[in-house]
């Protein structure tokens, strides 16, 4: 009855070529009209879930004090020294300009640091470089000397030899229309860039800060459309002809190929889902599994024909051996990405869904609208005297021979691998994410060589009560762990209050450096600061460091650019801190980067469960098409082992795992189970039809799915190196990996798996033959 | 020269083009300053005041803080007015007092006296667009309004609560502003102030300050009980609530004098 449905299907679009074409392109357009709600999501938070803790941590630090999305300009001097009168006005003029960035609500640089001095009774603040007039006169050396003896200044700012500065926009957000607020910074800022470039030969500006990495992550998804998508295309019709030797297959797969994309990018439209840099990958990966659909029942196809068969039985005869197969591996490779629904991360669990969708949606049109189309073009083989030896039948030969070397061999191979899959190091580097080609990647590396990384923390301490920052006690506790804080080996800044009512004790005091110290009284240090806020112009106020209850204070700490290990025993180190010098005090710490320090680990936890679901479903559906629980246990085997090669082989390339690479076992699983079905079967159908024993069956099995075996890993893995070849790494690594372990499931499958097949099988052969004898 | 006739057919044209336009600007800057005066005229001759002022700060999670200040002022023909804020709360800065002579153009003359210093010391800066104690009001808000602060250009009217209000534009001349403009909605009955919106140095909306329960004093000053600042950017918030306005108490020069800044209470 099954059988008969789907009989119908393909039957109806043999005999109505024409009006299986046009419905479903009718209904692919309607699909794609989706495309039109799609819209990229330029944010680093959409890595994260609204539960996500560090997320959650980070944004309640946030509405306390002020958000720290930022621009950084980063200013340098061709001659090695910024502070002449012309290189000051200079910054000074950015400064000003950097005010005029949509959003803006602070700026931060050299010349409108807010410089306190004594003059007896008087207090003095002001911009370090008021007006621009004065700078011709004014003493550069001193100058140099205040900006980079300050602490709030000194690497962060402006670099220790005065060579390297920053103009610091922060940005706030309002989050009503991300779409358009991003692009809005943006075309400001390279505006404000353009014309300091032009009126500044001497100087070099470079573009950092998280909202230009916000931007990169669209930037480099947008660079990759243009650039790996088409290439991917040339690969697969390369490939198609060059492997298949057939011009309307080709054309027909490219239309299957098109139409797949086009449908499922505008479904997700229509499901209302944003694109973010790791979803902007899935055309890629559609693109390479929905070939693999086509070149199954080309080659079926083909060999009909050649033998004989007129095109419309050919096609016929395919679509019937065919339809179980594809149909299984479609479902087995849509589940394995779904098994991404478990992911922490909700792009990833969106770029499980669409290609969960995409590869259903190949596997509908492969068997309506590809026939149809075939049946349209016109398509001729030639016929071919069958019987020539395919090297496949030595690869065969081969491995039955030398079944008993290597079989341990294998074995060999896969525990030693498996041993360096612990040795891989978490990390999850936001800057990394780009490679070295991207220019906002060239902007932080050349940060963070002169003055200070984009790992930084946040720590929050809460003095318990109002305005009890004052608290000398409190102080002390502060100015000690900024202290212990700067001495840490990865530390390169840390802005912190107690620096500023240090400086406010001794100018009160005329300038005297002994009074460079903290006030010995909550009354002194809270008038200081009353006068201090009084004097400081609008965007460089202290509420970025204090709570408007004045009962808690916010230290940043900057670091050099460490691993997520690193980083999260670098927030236990602070956490112990206080709980040995401070534990009156609550602390909390979080940032950006310790956001995305946890999430790998996070990831990865999550993701197990969703592997290990997908493995139970997967198991099942193999044992189920096997008609074995015993072949279904088997195939567990290779269906593991190569993405944990694949992890070990990993230590070896890069050694480094996070986000983008803990979703891999579970994409990976779906795609590699193909072609254990694929062999299993035929080795299960050599058996029990054809009553073949076990090295004849594994030849069997060789001789008929060796070959589109061998096609469609080819093709999978050309289209995740293509994915490899991105300037996002997340992508990139996931691409390179996947490659590497469907690569590796071909070898487990041809070398490994049969003969196991082979040991397992005699054994019970025997059994049965020895019962039989009884 | 040849750069002068450029420049000089430029301006030809430019004239040309811009002369009606410019005709409607001036008038409409004629409205606007016009306007401001008669608000200005309406309210002089008040010679001193007292008033005590709550200030509430809210975050945008509405976690409030509380200050408590008292506020003299003292009536200047022909400059800024003078005033004197002591501080009564957070109470570790009770008794910190703050003296400043307000001038219509350039820096205004500022001491703070620390008790726990036990110094007064004057405040060089030009910076008056910074929180003023933290809370969405700048130094530059709270300062007395002098006409020539700022250029004027008149919008329209509008109906503003049972009244009809004129909308009036106005450009801070002060370089150190915090901001490019602010529009005031200027009530045609009493010509009292009852809302503000600030727009920050890239003209992107910033606040909105409106005034409340105003009260008449003497018959003829209005002061609102209660002012009401929102910041758009931050979502923050601050509420001024004032108590015990009185008017014509006998203050002096003497009560506004840096050298008695000490003994201020």
């Amino acid at each position: 009855m099954e059988i008969f449905m789907r009989e119908r299907i393909y039957h109806f679009a043999l005999n109505h070529p024409i009006i299986v074409s046009l419905f479903s392109l009718l209904l692919i357009v309607a699909a794609a009209a989706g495309g039109k709600n799609l819209v990229f999501k330029s944010d680093y938070r959409v890595f994260f879930s609204e539960e996500n803790p560090q997320l959650t941590a980070f944004e309640s630090m946030q509405k306390v004090y002020s958000k720290s999305d930022n621009v950084a300009f980063v200013v340098s001097a061709k001659s090695g020294d910024l502070f002449t009168p012309e290189h000051l006005a200079a910054i000074h003029s950015l400064t000003e300009s950097a005010w005029q960035i949509p959003y803006s609500n602070r700026v931060d640089s050299i010349t409108n640091y807010q410089h306190t001095v004594a003059e007896e009774d008087d207090l003095i603040v002001e911009d370090l470089v008021l007006e621009t007039e004065d700078l011709p006169n004014a003493d550069m050396a001193k100058l140099k000397a205040v900006a980079t003896k300050e602490p709030l200044l000194v690497n962060k700012i402006v670099s220790p030899d005065g060579s390297v500065t920053i103009v610091n926009v922060t940005v706030q957000l309002p989050g009503v229309n991300p779409v358009e607020e991003l692009p809005e910074i943006m075309s400001k800022v390279y505006e404000v860039r353009d014309a300091f470039v032009s009126a500044n030969p001497d100087l070099e500006l470079r573009l950092s800060g998280m909202v230009v990495m916000n931007n990169t992550f669209a930037q480099s998804s947008q660079n990759d459309a243009m650039t790996l998508i088409p290439l991917m295309f040339a690969m697969v019709v390369l490939s198609m002809i060059f492997l298949l030797k057939t011009i309307s297959g080709t054309l027909a797969t490219v239309v299957i190929i098109i139409t797949t994309i086009a449908a499922t990018m505008g479904l997700a439209g229509w499901g209302g889902i944003f694109l973010t840099g790791a979803t902007a990958s899935v055309p890629t990966m559609v693109l390479t599994l929905a070939v693999a659909d086509c070149v199954h029942i080309l080659t079926t196809c083909f060999y009909e024909m050649r033998h004989g068969a007129t095109k419309k039985n050919a096609l016929e005869t395919s679509l019937r051996i065919n339809f179980g197969p594809i149909f299984l591996t479609s479902i087995t490779t849509a589940i394995g990405f779904l098994s991404m629904n478990f992911s922490d991360s909700p792009p990833f669990r969106d770029l499980g869904n669409m290609v969960a969708s995409g590869v259903m949606i190949a596997f509908v049109l492969s068997i309506t609208l590809f026939p149809a189309l075939l049946m349209l073009l016109p398509m001729k083989v030639k016929q071919r005297e069958e019987g020539h030896s395919d090297k496949l039948d030595y690869l065969a030969d081969f491995v039955i021979s030398k079944r008993k070397v290597l079989l341990p061999s294998m074995a060999a191979v896969i525990i030693g691998l498996l041993l360096f899959v612990p040795q891989n190091e978490l990390n999850d580097d936001f800057v990394k994410y780009f490679d070295t080609s991207v220019p906002f990647r060239q902007a932080t590396d050349y940060m963070q060589d002169n003055l200070s990384g984009m790992t930084t923390m946040e720590i929050s301490i809460d003095a318990g009560a109002s305005s009890a920052i004052n608290e000398p006690e409190f102080l002390h506790a502060t100015e000690a762990f900024s202290e212990w804080l700067r001495q840490q080996p990865e530390t390169d800044h840390v802005n912190t209050l107690t620096d500023t009512i240090k400086r406010l004790n001794k100018n009160m005091h005329g300038d005297d450096e002994s009074y460079y110290r903290l006030p010995e009284s909550r009354e002194l240090s809270a008038q200081y600061l009353l006068l201090y806020e009084m004097s400081l112009p609008y965007g460089l106020d202290l509420n970025n460091q204090l709570n408007v209850d004045k009962s808690s204070l916010r230290i940043v700490g900057t670091f050099e650019n460490i691993t997520s290990n690193d980083q999260i025993l670098l927030e236990e180190r602070i956490y112990d801190w206080f709980d040995e010098n401070a534990p009156q005090y609550q602390v909390h710490v979080a940032s950006p980067s310790l956001m995305f320090a946890h999430i790998g680990k996070r990831n990865i936890e999550s993701m197990l469960w969703g592997i290990t679901l997908a493995l139970i479903l997967i198991s099942a559906l193999l044992g189920v098409a096997l008609k074995s629980v015993r072949y279904g246990f088997i195939s567990l085997l290779p269906n593991l082992a190569p993405a944990a090669m694949g992890f070990g082989l990993w230590y070896f390339i890069d050694g480094q795992v996070g986000l983008a690479l803990s979703v891999v076992a579970g994409m990976t699983l779906g795609i590699v189970v193909d072609d254990t079905v694929h062999f299993l079967s035929k080795y299960r159908y050599a058996q029990t039809h054809r009553g073949k024993d076990p090295v004849e069956a594994v030849r069997y099995a060789f001789a008929s799915v060796g070959r589109a075996l061998w096609i469609t890993t080819l093709v999978l893995v050309f289209g995740f190196m293509v994915l490899a070849q991105s300037s996002f790494k997340v992508n990139a690594d996931m691409g390179l990996l996947t490659a590497i372990t469907i690569f590796i499931a071909l070898i487990v499958d041809f070398l490994f798996l049969p003969p196991l097949l082979m040991l397992l099988d005699k054994g019970s052969r025997n059994k049965q033959n020895s019962g039989a004898n009884a | 020269m040849n750069l002068a006739m450029t420049s000089l057919s430029t301006l030809m044209a430019t004239l040309l083009v811009a002369t009606p336009l410019m005709a409607q600007t001036d008038a409409q800057a004629e409205k606007g300053l016009t306007i401001s005066k008669e608000s200005k005229a309406r309210d002089e001759g008040w010679g001193d005041m007292q008033a005590d002022m709550l200030m509430v700060l809210r975050n945008s999670q509405g976690e409030e803080s509380i200050r408590e200040i008292r506020l003299k002022s003292l009536e200047v023909d022909n400059d800024g007015d003078k005033s004197l804020s002591i501080f009564d709360k957070p109470l570790d800065v009770k008794g910190t007092a703050f003296l400043s002579f307000s001038h219509p153009v350039g820096a205004d003359d500022q001491w703070l006296y620390l008790p726990a210093l036990k110094r007064v010391k004057r405040i060089a800066s030009r910076n008056k667009s910074g929180p003023f104690m933290g809370s969405e009001f700048s130094y530059e808000d709270l300062a007395s309004f002098e006409i020539e602060k700022y250029t004027y250009k008149y919008i329209k009217d509008e109906a503003c609560g049972d009244d009809t209000c004129f909308v009036v534009e106005q450009y801070p001349v002060d370089k150190y502003s915090g901001y490019t403009r602010r529009v005031v909605w200027i009530d045609q009955s009493e010509y009292r102030l009852q809302k503000a919106v600030f727009y920050d140095r890239k003209d992107a909306l910033l606040k909105t300050l409106t005034y409340h329960d105003y009260q008449q004093y003497l018959d003829k000053y209005w002061r609102a009980d209660l002012m009401k600042m929102v910041n758009h950017q931050t979502n923050k918030s601050t509420d001024l609530k004032w108590n015990n306005y009185q008017f014509k108490t006998g203050l002096s020069d003497s009560d506004f004098n840096k050298n008695t800044l000490k003994r201020a209470r």
